[in-house]
């Protein structure tokens, strides 16, 4: 038996899970139209590089990535290109992205698939090739897989000692990870290893809650088959457990430091599904162009999809066949998911999950009442803050104060609004705050280097004054030099010429206008890692939608 | 599906059921109440029920709130129930009546009512009313079995609401000092605490009756332990502390100073510990944090008991914690996850 760790904090709610679970995943049909987004990953978005009216093989390559973030995008089917333009996508923010739509016809033809061997492959060939093949992380977070998988940039040559495969699945309702390991637990152990022998791990931890008996008996059973030492853990289940710092805790008794990066701990974490599509790419050639999803909630039949990517959510929905009183659908579990602004959008690599949900299912939260200081919400906090205070600060609009206390630690979980006898929206005021913070700190930042821009311009006119002045002397200088008797101007500044003070003065100003930029530097955004820079991009983008029903809905209750 | 964000989900508990459930771990004690003295003290929960009520009501239309959603949130009712246990039952019905307006209006609403009161309105209540009428403050009643006459129902009812007792019965014998104030005035007229226990005012733990009324608040403050609706922090570190200033004293001095035990179980030690001291609001929220107050509240209680001029330390001690509790809670921060380890001890990362 392994020694496992605890967390602080975490919550037990209703799973859920035996609603979509109780047969195989089926194969979503082809939709008669696919919309696929050119960003679906955190990151740049993918440059198109097909034209409307262009015939494409399942597979092909569609969207190239642009930019050190990004990855690629591919047909998900054979058929045609009928327009690239702005659509609706299922992204917090509500903001249309640039999509292709293609016209299936029907035969899904593969373009040609090639095999690799990747122990015959270097590492960075490898990482391109899982670049080219659009693999980025299916847990949610869709962070290009290829740059997880490069040496550190600080320390090029130390090890990442332990790789993390997550298949906790800690989120209600949500089971396409748990039916992936069931179905195809082989190939996972096989990416696994590809993915090991590229990071040069000793270890391989497979934490899976023990909700899911029947996916760690499959994973170890496959385990076995490989005769690979990797260990399938069986985590308790506890939300977020599935969260990545939380289960590296768990599994390894090590806290990834605020603000940094599990690989600075020597560990690295992957999605059950990401090790998956990287298998797939790699031995079969196949790029990421469908996924597992659950379509579960209020719906008749609720079961497990692998779909294409860019089916319109719609035609997925009505496969689970909603019940009558359904009244909307969540993208994600419900803890954490967002709520679809429409159905027409398409599935994306981060769509894990559609609930449909209604009254019964999701009822309306009772009114909001003051916070009576009851720390529920601290004791169920994994990044053990004091919800209570934040929510005090960021109510009062006093961000300083919520940063001091650690705002920024805040993995936005929802724990704490889930256990609230008052049903305060905690995370909500979270993020807004977080959100807050970021712009201020921008328009500070902003502002500090108009100043020194505008310092540096007075230091030049002053400059320009000066050094016409000296020429002055140094004329006049030459003009006395008749006289001898008098002594030279300069010799009055015997350590500097004129024109070198001038100098010292500039770059001290410059010195000085830097040192004030760095003191002012925004303490949790700056000098981030790029994952985490992608994932503040990524909440940036709900801001805007945040802001603006704040204003209505997450004031404190009218009195 | 009314929720725009997540989470969509909550937790089923609420505000007004942590209160009822709170009330209803008052029950047992409030049982023993009935059984050893008789059921005036119904007649008090009952006019500070009303009271509470009615105060809340009003002072929600004077500030301008929504009347119905805090009403219903059970915190007043649980203040009110709060101050009719720690009072006398058999007292002038505007003695309750004041004192729990008292500590709706002026300690809860004026401070800006549910969740952002800094004294435990309860205990202001209290607090009130021993300084401003201590002697209708002292009429105990007397336990069963040990007084000359014993009040029915509709005696006590009487005199609660006219003043008035049946012929012949003067208020002297059926009401008693508490055995925390015998204890006191014993002490100071140089008895030995062996004499006075030989008194039949007590019992094994303390005094007759009030201890199993103690006993009723113990088990009833389990239950919320249990059940998750307190942490174990305060009624620990409360007692804890209580039982070891005790008993030190006890230890230096047997023949003055009590056992512990005694002061567990006498007075409103167990309900302070677990119904009182545990109010969310106007404690702290760190778990150091709480178990500092609880510490400083049990050693208060005890020096007011011991030294002090009143004849119970819960009120004054509560106070006097809830004063300091800003301060506590800034001092006891918890360390948040990622900043807790020590460089070394996670892999060389910092
Ligand atoms: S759970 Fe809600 S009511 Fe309780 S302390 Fe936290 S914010 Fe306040
Ligand atoms: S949302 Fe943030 S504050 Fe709330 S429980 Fe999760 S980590 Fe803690």
């Amino acid at each position: 038996m392994r020694t496992l760790f605890k967390f602080h904090g975490g919550v037990h709610p209703p799973g859920n899970k035996t609603q979509s679970t109780q047969q195989p995943t089926a194969t979503a049909p082809i939709p008669a139209k696919l919309i696929v987004p050119f960003r679906q990953h955190a990151g740049e978005a993918a440059k198109p590089v097909v034209q409307v009216g262009d015939h494409v093989l399942k597979g092909q390559l569609i969207g190239e990535p642009a930019g050190f973030i990004s990855s690629a995008i591919h047909a998900p089917t054979s058929g045609t290109i009928t327009a690239i333009d702005m659509q609706p996508v299922a992204h917090p923010s509500g903001l249309p992205e640039l999509c292709a739509t293609l016209i299936p016809d029907g035969r899904d033809e593969w373009v040609e698939r090639k095999p690799t061997d990747y122990r015959a492959q270097p590492a960075d060939e490898l990482r391109h090739l899982l670049r080219m093949a659009g693999i980025v992380g299916l847990g949610g977070a869709v962070f290009p897989s290829d740059i997880k998988l490069r040496p550190l940039r600080d320390h090029p040559n130390k090890d990442i000692g332990t790789l993390i495969l997550n298949g906790a699945e800690c989120e209600p309702w949500i089971t396409c990870d748990d039916m992936l390991m069931r179905e195809r637990a082989a190939e996972i152990v096989q990416g696994a290893e590809m993915l090991r022998s590229m990071l040069g791990s000793r270890e391989v931890l497979i934490g899976i809650e023990d909700n899911k008996p029947e996916a760690i008996a499959a994973m170890r059973l496959a385990v076995a088959d490989s005769g690979l030492p990797f260990k399938v853990v069986a985590v308790p289940t506890i939300y977020p457990g599935g969260s990545a710092k939380q289960l590296i805790r768990v599994l390894t008794g090590l806290e990834v430091p605020s603000g940094k990066l599990p690989t600075d701990i020597g560990v690295q974490c992957f999605n059950v599904a990401t090790v998956y599509s990287a298998w797939r790419a790699v031995a079969h050639g196949e790029p990421l162009v469908s996924r597992f999803v659950t379509v579960t909630g209020n719906v008749r039949q609720p079961r497990n999809y692998e779909a294409l990517i860019g089916t319109p959510l719609t035609d997925l929905i009505a496969l689970g066949e909603p019940l009558p009183d359904t009244d909307g659908y969540i993208m994600g579990g419900p803890m954490m998911g967002m709520p679809l602004p429409s159905t027409s959008v398409p599935l994306v690599k981060a769509g894990n999950c559609i609930i449909a949900g209604s009254k019964k299912l999701f009822p309306p939260p009772p009114p909001t009442l003051p916070c009576i200081r009851c720390t529920r919400c601290a004791q169920a906090c994994p990044a053990d803050l004091q919800p209570m205070d934040l929510y005090w600060f960021s109510q009062s609009k006093n961000f300083g104060q919520a940063q001091a206390f650690s705002l920024f630690d805040c993995i936005e979980c929802g724990a704490c609004s889930y256990v609230c006898p008052s049903h305060i929206p905690l995370v909500q005021y979270f993020r807004f705050s977080k959100s807050e913070i970021r712009m201020r700190e921008q328009d500070k930042l902003a502002a500090d280097r108009a100043r020194e821009r505008h310092e540096y311009r007075e230091f030049r006119i002053e400059r320009e004054k000066q050094e016409k002045a000296e020429r002055l002397a140094a004329k006049e200088k030459a003009a006395a030099a008749a006289k001898p008797a008098e002594p030279p101007v300069v010799a009055t500044n015997p350590d500097a010429a004129p024109e070198n003070t001038a100098q010292m003065k500039i770059q001290a100003a410059i010195e000085h206008a830097k040192e004030q930029a760095a003191a002012i530097k925004p303490k949790n955004t700056e000098n981030l890692p790029p994952e985490l820079l992608a994932e503040i991009a990524e909440i940036e983008a709900r801001r805007a939608r945040i802001r603006e029903t704040a204003k209505s809905d997450v004031e404190p209750p009218k009195e | 599906m009314a929720a725009f964000f997540s989470p969509f989900i909550s937790k089923p508990d609420t505000v007004a059921q942590i209160m009822l459930r709170v009330m209803l771990a008052l029950l047992p004690g409030i049982a023993m109440y009935v059984w050893y003295f008789g059921p005036a003290i119904l007649v008090s929960i009952a006019l500070a029920s009303v009271t509470a009520l009615a105060t809340e009501a009003a002072m929600l239309k004077l500030r301008n709130r929504p009347v119905a959603p805090f009403l219903q949130d059970n915190s007043a009712l649980l203040t009110g129930w709060l101050l009719a246990l720690s009072i006398p039952p058999l007292a002038p019905w505007w003695l309750i009546v004041v004192g729990t307006a008292f500590a709706i209006s002026i300690s809860k609403h004026l401070y800006g009512g549910l969740g952002n009161n800094p004294f435990n309105p309860a205990m202001i209540g209290f607090a009130v009313l021993i300084v401003s009428f201590p002697a209708q403050m002292t009429h105990w009643l007397t336990p069963h079995g040990l007084g000359q006459v014993e009040l029915g129902f509709l005696d006590q009812l009487r005199y609660t609401f006219l003043g008035s007792l049946p012929p012949g019965v003067t208020l002297d014998a059926i009401t008693m000092a508490t055995p925390l104030d015998t204890l006191k005035t014993r002490l100071h007229l140089d008895e030995s605490v062996k004499q006075i226990f030989d008194m039949p005012i007590y019992g094994r733990l303390a005094g007759q009756g009030s201890e199993m009324v103690s006993l009723g608040f113990l088990a009833g403050g389990l239950y919320l332990i249990a059940a998750r609706i307190i942490t174990w922090h305060v009624p620990v570190a409360y007692l804890g502390a209580l039982f070891a200033t005790a008993g030190l004293f006890h230890l230096a001095d047997p023949a003055h100073y009590v056992t512990p035990l005694f002061h567990w179980f006498s007075g409103a030690a167990m309900l302070g510990a677990f119904f009182i001291l545990t109010d969310p609001v106007t404690g702290p929220t760190t778990n150091r944090g709480k178990l500092i107050f609880a510490a400083g509240a049990g050693l208060l209680t005890y020096l007011i008991r011991a030294f002090g001029g009143f004849p119970d330390g819960i009120a004054f001690a509560t106070l006097l914690m809830n004063i300091c509790v800003p301060l506590i809670v800034l001092y006891t921060q918890p360390k948040v996850f990622g900043k807790k380890m020590p460089a070394g001890k996670n892999g060389g990362a910092q």
